[in-house]
């Protein structure tokens, strides 16, 4: 009976929490995975599926075509920089706008700290790409917008080592 | 020692896994990482932790499983060092989540950690307790994070109000206490605190009527006056985007003047100037200042009705519609979609440039073009634009034709002027994208038709027609194959000519061929065929002279695989062989389906379509409408408990007649349902009490001669009577016995799984009864309505009623109808559960149970294990 103690609380309903931002995605041309952030749980296979379904939507569009692309009942934000993908998934009453400059915003921090950010940077940097992620956005929310401000702690980072 | 320049093994990892040719290297070569990395955890090595850690990150990334990592990262933030923690931390947020039982296990490291003197890893505790947190964690740290929402440096300020926001949303009763804390936020001049305490107020404002009322009245001039200030703030090399300073800050700002300015007139007033030199100032050649502009005019059109703004809006709307830039047409359909509750006239305005977008090569714009022309259509514009979609119907994208399809049949369904425009609107859809129109779609199309008797020859012959060029349509070959099968001598004798149709020439052959065509297409489904197979046997007797040509295709689906068809086409056979001199009034023209209990059916008004969602709420008599089996004869009755067919011919002819079809794996399940459906679908094909049936063609009448003179009161009696006059008496009992079936209190043998209820939970103070149901088609899964009744004669609050299941099962629980629980015989709470057995048939039910409540604001908890569920649920 262990596992129906475990299990307490599975059935208890879990709100719908509206939050923004739901996840952040960066994917290279050939549709690998090269930094995922979730805001929301998804179980792995969860995840696998979602990834695999929006990369097939988003890499089959062409240049002329707008940025939002609607899945399920959300919205994928993306931008392509190069050979990278950056897919942004938020709720329908985000500013896709917004979001579309957000993304930028967070190249431009790679930029500043990497010196022309390319995929191997992000690869073989998983963790800083995640810390500097972790500093402009929490819970699906935008926290700081400053390049500075959201460098400042990984440069501490790296001094001290 | 740290973790990050010493990344050397990590690197060698990324590059195997990057030199890997196929997925099968891959996965060989995580699986090596992976087996060393758990050699690794069980040695407990220190020195390389953190970069077991960093590589786990990257394989998860990849999307293996890295669960046996996770105590790693509780060790890890455990460390005294910051580097460990760090790491530590990220690996808890990306590899765990809030429902995982190890993540109570930190709690105490968190509560530590945010009271500690290193800043820095005060941030980190914040910022992984602001992406995880708990419901439990959130009571238990609530204290410390509004503590630090006054701490000194605003970057733990910011964290902090960012992880309120996680905690009033897990547990709402908290919000008060973060009010005062919050509107402080709204003083700051700090940018990331400015965001963060808006973007607080704002959920607490959506959490709580309180709060909102509150920061309406202190914060809404405040909020205005930063607002200002941020516009005209002069040039900020940190914060500048595009020539604007932080568009981000504006953007938030923006949303929680909505939220204050929504319903409050006075508020609405206070913002209306900003609101004006935003909408006018902002440059709008740059993403960022049109990001501003987006969030203006929806805060425009959300608060309080101000005229000269609106106008404003509207223009800006207008410009983005006729930008080159898709992102921004996007955003503009998207936003008048919104606006059209504000003001349609505005919208109507721009109608031709939206009918202009849902033709984009774009299908993210399309999509939202068809939306909005969607709620543009009414009584006047109906006719142009149907004729727009529909022309445009024939070009479109074979992915987009779904959508556009409903929706067309929407919009004609919904605003038809009149009924000839109404079925040659759908014919053309039909022509077009048959195969892509929904089954109630032309379910609705045959009860029309049905209903417009001066339209049957005029619809027949426009089908007959359709029917040449695109009999690949799935959806029209079955209306054409039933409207010949009832109207398929209006058709050889251009009876109800209008004078809008060219004349045509068909013959009683060429009528037939049209079915035989459908009846023998590989493509068509066995619905398609199983009409044919109807329509078939009524042009037998309107078409006397090609009785034995019918005669002879039927026989060949004697030998059909498909036991529907084959019985269909032995009782057939026999009627044309056997029966003559009843085949004529047997194969009657259908009785006017009737078109209110239709709508109504379909609107769900049906009291059982209500309760169970999953079966279909719209099922015809002509048709073809059941939830599991595909097929429905003519009167779609259905039971699954089937009576042998006898040998009397008679008798399988009447049953067959009134379409008791018994498939025999269909409706297992959810029978009892099923039958009342089944039910009152007979009572509408019977038209029972329903003073549209003419009396001349009704089934009943033909049947039921002995009492022709008195409506039927029940249709059992009717039945019985319909049984006893055909005069095959040997086949009454089973008759009887199938109606017994549809009955209202159904016999349970007759149901299939019927289960009892039971009493799961009962102590002197509280008894929880379930009652439980299956959906068709879904065996393991099993409704349960819990029921709870206070057997005490005190009022119980805050009820709360929890569930635990084995891992085999998965549950779901729906809210609760109530949460105050008042004493025996003033009421009851109930609650849906719905529970999936993934060991269906081999494992029983079995739950634990936890009750909490208050009696006169004191606690009460109750638990119990529930062991006497039914088997085979």
């Amino acid at each position: 009976m262990n596992k129906v103690l475990g299990g307490f609380g599975r059935g208890v309903g879990r709100g719908i929490i509206r939050m923004g931002i739901r996840f952040v995605l960066m994917v290279n041309k050939q549709g690998q995975t090269r930094l995922a952030q979730y805001y929301e749980y998804l179980t792995l296979d969860e995840r696998r599926a979602l990834e695999g379904e929006i990369v097939r939507k988003c890499l089959a569009r062409n240049e002329q075509q707008c940025s939002f692309v609607e899945h399920r009942n959300y919205k994928i934000v993306y931008r392509r920089y190069a050979s990278l993908f950056f897919l942004v998934g938020v709720d329908n009453d985000e500013n896709e706008l917004a979001i579309l400059e957000f993304i930028h915003l967070l190249v431009e921090t790679m930029d500043r700290h990497f010196g022309n950010v390319c995929e191997l940077d992000i690869m073989f940097h998983l963790e800083k790409a995640h810390f500097m992620l972790e500093e402009m956005v929490m819970n699906g929310c935008i926290v700081e917008t400053s390049k500075s401000n959201i460098l400042t702690p990984i440069q501490l980072m790296d001094k001290t080592s | 020692m740290n973790p990050f320049s010493s990344g050397t093994r990590l690197r060698d990892m990324i590059r195997a896994i990057r030199a890997c040719k196929t997925a099968a290297e891959e996965r060989a070569v995580v699986r090596k990482e992976c087996a060393a990395i758990r050699a690794a955890i069980n040695e407990n090595d220190q020195d390389y932790r953190h970069r077991n850690l960093a590589k786990l990150m990257f394989i998860h990334m990849l999307g293996y499983p890295t669960h046996f990592g996770q105590m790693e990262c509780l060790k890890l933030i455990a460390s005294p060092g910051f580097p460990e923690k760090r790491i530590g931390y990220l690996g808890l947020m990306l590899l765990l989540d809030e429902r995982q039982e190890v993540l109570m296990l930190v709690t105490n490291s968190l509560k530590q950690d945010l009271n500690h003197t290193n800043q820095y890893i005060v941030g980190l505790a914040l910022c992984a307790l602001g992406n995880i947190c708990s419901a439990e964690m959130a009571r238990d740290l609530a204290p410390e994070v509004e503590r630090l929402l006054q701490f000194r440096d605003p970057n733990i300020r910011k964290k902090a109000a960012l992880c309120s926001i996680r905690i009033i949303k897990k547990v709402p009763d908290l919000a008060e206490n973060f009010i005062n804390p919050a509107t402080a936020l709204l003083r700051e001049k700090h940018h990331g605190v400015l965001i963060t305490g808006v973007q607080l107020c704002t959920d607490l404002c959506k959490i709580s009527t309180e709060a909102l009322e509150h920061i309406r009245k202190k914060c809404t001039d405040g909020l205005v006056r930063t607002l200002k200030d941020l516009a005209n703030s002069p040039y900020s090399p940190e914060y500048d985007i595009a020539g604007i300073t932080d568009p981000f800050l504006h953007i938030r700002l923006l949303k929680l003047l909505r939220v204050l300015g929504e319903g409050d007139a006075d508020a609405s007033d206070t913002m209306n100037d900003i609101l004006a030199q935003v909408a006018t100032k902002t440059e709008s050649n740059k993403v960022a200042g049109n990001a501003i502009l987006y969030e203006c005019v929806q805060t425009i059109m959300s608060i309080e009705d101000n005229g000269g703004l609106r106008v404003l809006a509207i223009n800006i709307l207008g410009r983005f519609l006729s930008n080159r830039d898709n992102n921004i047409r996007y955003v503009a359909l998207n936003m008048l979609m919104k606006a059209v509750s504000a003001d349609a006239q505005a919208v109507q305005r721009h109608r031709a440039t939206i009918l202009e977008c849902v033709k984009d090569s774009d299908a993210s714009i399309r999509k939202r073009a068809l939306e909005l022309v969607y709620v543009l259509v009414n009584e006047t514009n109906v006719k142009p634009l149907a004729k727009e979609l529909i022309d445009y119907l024939e070009v479109s994208d074979l992915d987009f034709r779904g959508d556009l399809t409903a929706k067309i049949c929407s919009i004609v369904a919904k605003f038809s002027p009149e009924k000839i425009w109404y079925i040659d609107q759908m014919l053309k859809v039909l022509t077009e994208a048959g195969n892509f129109v929904k089954d109630e779609v032309w379910y609705a199309l045959i009860v029309v038709i049905s209903n417009a008797s001066e339209l049957h020859g005029y619809t027949v012959r426009a089908l007959y027609r359709a029917f040449q060029v695109s009999a690949e349509q799935e959806s029209l070959v079955r209306v054409t194959v039933w409207c010949i099968g009832e109207y398929g001598d209006m058709l050889v004798n251009n009876v109800g000519m209008l004078d809008i149709e060219d004349p045509i020439t068909v013959t009683e052959s060429d009528a037939v061929d049209v079915v035989e065509i459908a009846i023998k297409r590989h493509a068509s489904d066995l619905t398609t065929k199983a009409m044919a197979l109807v329509a078939l046997l009524k042009l037998s007797s309107r078409f006397p002279s090609c009785s034995e040509r019918i005669r002879e295709i039927i026989v060949q689906f004697k030998g059909s695989f498909v036991l529907e068809l084959q019985q269909r086409a032995i009782e057939f056979n026999s009627i044309i062989a056997k029966h003559q001199n009843i085949r004529s009034t047997l194969v009657e023209r259908m009785p006017v389906l009737d078109e209110a209990t239709f709508i109504g059916r379909r609107a769900g008004s049906l009291p059982g379509a209500a309760s169970t969602p999953t079966i279909p709420s719209v099922s015809l008599p002509n048709g073809v409408a059941k939830p599991v089996a595909p097929l429905v004869d003519l009167l779609d009755l259905n039971s699954d408990d089937a009576p042998a067919p006898s040998s009397s011919g008679g008798g399988d002819l009447l049953q067959d007649l009134l379409g008791v079809d018994l498939p025999p794996a269909s409706q297992q399940s959810g029978a009892g349902q099923a039958s009342k459906t089944g039910n009152d679908v007979l009572l509408d094909l019977l038209s029972i009490g329903s003073p549209s049936a003419p009396s001349s063609s009704s089934a009943v009448d033909i049947l039921s001669s002995n009492s022709s003179n008195k409506v039927p009161v029940s249709p059992l009696d009717d039945l019985s009577s319909l049984s006893l006059s055909t005069g095959t008496t040997s086949n009454a009992a089973p008759m009887m016995d199938l109606l017994d079936g549809l009955a209202p209190s159904p016999p349970t043998e007759n149901n299939g799984p019927v289960y009892p209820s039971i009493t799961a939970f009962e102590s002197s103070s509280l008894r929880l009864t379930f009652n439980f149901s299956k959906q068709p088609g879904n065996p393991q899964t099993t409704v349960i309505e819990a029921t709870f009744i206070n057997l005490s004669s005190n009022t119980y609050t805050d009820f709360v009623f929890q569930a635990a299941v084995p891992k085999f099962l998965q549950l779901h629980l729906d809210p609760a109808s109530s949460n105050t629980l008042p004493t025996a015989g003033n009421g009851s709470i109930t609650q849906n559960l719905k529970i999936t057995n993934s060991q269906h048939g081999k494992k029983s039910l079995v739950m634990r149970i936890r009750i909490a409540y208050k009696i006169n604001g004191k606690d009460t908890l109750e638990e119990g294990q529930v062991n006497n569920f039914p088997r085979d649920l």
